[in-house]
């Protein structure tokens, strides 16, 4: 895949009379990390929908220019996996023909016990579906992937091990995370962007803020 | 703990047959009540004569039939009504009259139009098709959003999309339907018979029964009923069950 860019030229969002973030410039690079940090409710969330074509913005646009023929994906903020089918069905449902069952359920057993990848999802235990659910968007083609707090419920051990199986996998790929924990943008060795510093509702323009707007609480999840 | 457990579910089954014998006893005429045993014999006396299998089979297969057009019918115009909302609108008015119109006025209605031969299947068909058309709709309905747009996102191909998310949202809310609507294809189906008296079918021979005044044959014909409805409820409900998880488990 060639180089790109991912554009974004003064994007604005607003939910009726509350803005969520006005003129949002950024240009991002194929083959970086960047960590996405501001407060809950602060629209990580909706920047994300945005991108993902899940949403329109209010104006504003984003391209990916040249256009690596491939689209996003994404870790949701929930795991959003099939509950009833197995761990290598739900990979393979986005993955498509590309791999094989025997290569999905190798990648997955990177991170998740063999046991685990013939029951259904819904047997498995949270930590191990946000598992699955972060191989998921790693396997399935695209030129990037945004991620939506995705080392919640992960204990440390396994969350380094996480974290470099999403470096490696997503070499040469643009990668956005949306995190909390400054730690992760060490052992991502990401970007660290606070695009909505700044640009918050509450009137404060002039200074960073990190508090959330107020009445943020009535926005629709990712 | 399961064995004191049917112990207990027998013995409650014997206090009540046994309070319906004390019952029959007492009041001791045939034409008002009759108790469990003359029921057993009226059975016993049904079960080798040729008419008796020929009523049953004819019935059965005309009632199934009616119920498996509906269900295909109300299954496909319920995705379509989903998909289409014109369509749902446009269907709306029939759902409704199929609804709220009483069994007994159709059945009038379809002896005219058909006469009684095939009365059961048009009637068991107009009972049923409004039930699953209705699960099939809520339980689209009832499909996850979020699990949509995650297949948007990952472009997932229609056919994995109603395998993964639109199957398992329906089938909760289809075998509901179908549980309801096995039994309410029955007691219309064989109600309608009664009211028609097509030759060679359950209903006629209840109907005769009311003629000869024979309250032992109408009993052992409802155990009867019960019986072929239970049966076919089960039958039906593993192969849907079966079917489903063939479904599931095949990945294109």
């Amino acid at each position: 895949m060639l180089p790109f860019q991912l554009i974004i030229r003064s994007l604005s969002k607003a939910y009726g009379e509350m803005s969520v973030w006005q003129d949002l410039n950024l240009t991002l690079d194929s083959g970086c990390v960047y960590c996405l940090m501001g407060a809950s409710g602060i629209g990580k969330t909706t920047l994300f929908r945005i991108l993902l074509g899940l949403e329109q913005p209010d104006h504003g646009s984003f391209s990916l220019e040249p256009s690596p023929g491939y689209g996003l994906t994404a870790v949701f903020q929930e795991n959003r996996l099939c509950e009833s089918f197995t761990p290598i069905d739900n990979v393979r449902l986005a993955a498509g023909k590309i791999l094989s069952r025997r290569q999905i359920a190798e990648e997955l057993c990177r991170l998740l016990p063999s046991e685990s990848l013939t029951r259904p999802v819904s047997t498995l235990s949270g930590g191990m579906k946000r598992r699955v659910a972060i191989v998921r968007s790693l396997l399935a083609p695209s030129c990037g992937i945004l991620m939506d707090e995705p080392f919640t419920g992960l204990d440390d051990a396994t969350r380094q091990q996480v974290i470099d199986y999403v470096k490696e996998k997503t070499a040469g790929r643009l990668l956005i995370v949306a995190t909390h924990q400054e730690e992760d943008v060490d052992s991502l060795g990401g970007v660290l962007l606070r695009p909505f510093d700044g640009s918050s509702p509450s009137g404060n323009s002039g200074r960073p803020s990190l508090s959330a707007p107020s009445g943020s609480s009535g926005r629709p999840s990712f | 703990m399961f064995q004191a457990f049917s112990f207990r579910k027998i013995g409650i089954f014997l206090f009540w047959t046994a309070l319906w014998q004390i019952l029959a006893e007492l009041i001791h005429n045939s034409i008002v009540l009759v108790g469990p045993c003359d029921v057993l014999l009226a059975l016993g006396s049904l079960l080798p004569t040729p008419g008796f299998w020929l009523s049953v089979g004819s019935s059965f297969g005309k009632i199934s039939l009616g119920f498996l057009a509906a269900f295909l019918c109300g299954v496909t115009a319920g995705s379509l009504a989903y998909r289409f909302p014109l369509f749902r609108e446009f269907l709306e008015p029939m759902v409704l009259l199929m609804k709220s119109v009483p069994v007994a006025a159709f059945v009038i209605l379809a002896l005219i139009w058909i006469g009684s031969g095939n009365l059961s299947v048009l009637i068991s068909f107009l009972v049923v098709f409004p039930i699953l058309y209705v699960n099939t709709l809520t339980g689209l309905k009832s499909t996850d959003r979020k699990l949509l747009e995650m297949a948007q996102v990952f472009s997932v191909p229609l056919a994995e999309r109603i395998r993964c998310i639109y199957l398992p949202a329906l089938l909760p809310h289809l075998i509901g339907g179908c549980r309801i609507a096995l039994g309410m294809s029955w007691k219309s189906g064989i109600a309608a018979e009664v009211i028609g008296v097509p030759s060679h079918t359950i209903g006629e021979k209840l109907y005769m029964s009311k003629i000869y005044l024979s309250t032992a044959d109408l009993f052992a014909w409802t155990i009867v009923i019960i019986a072929v409805s239970a049966l076919f409820e089960k039958l039906f409900l593993m192969l849907l069950e079966r079917g489903v998880r063939l479904c599931f488990r095949f990945s294109l």
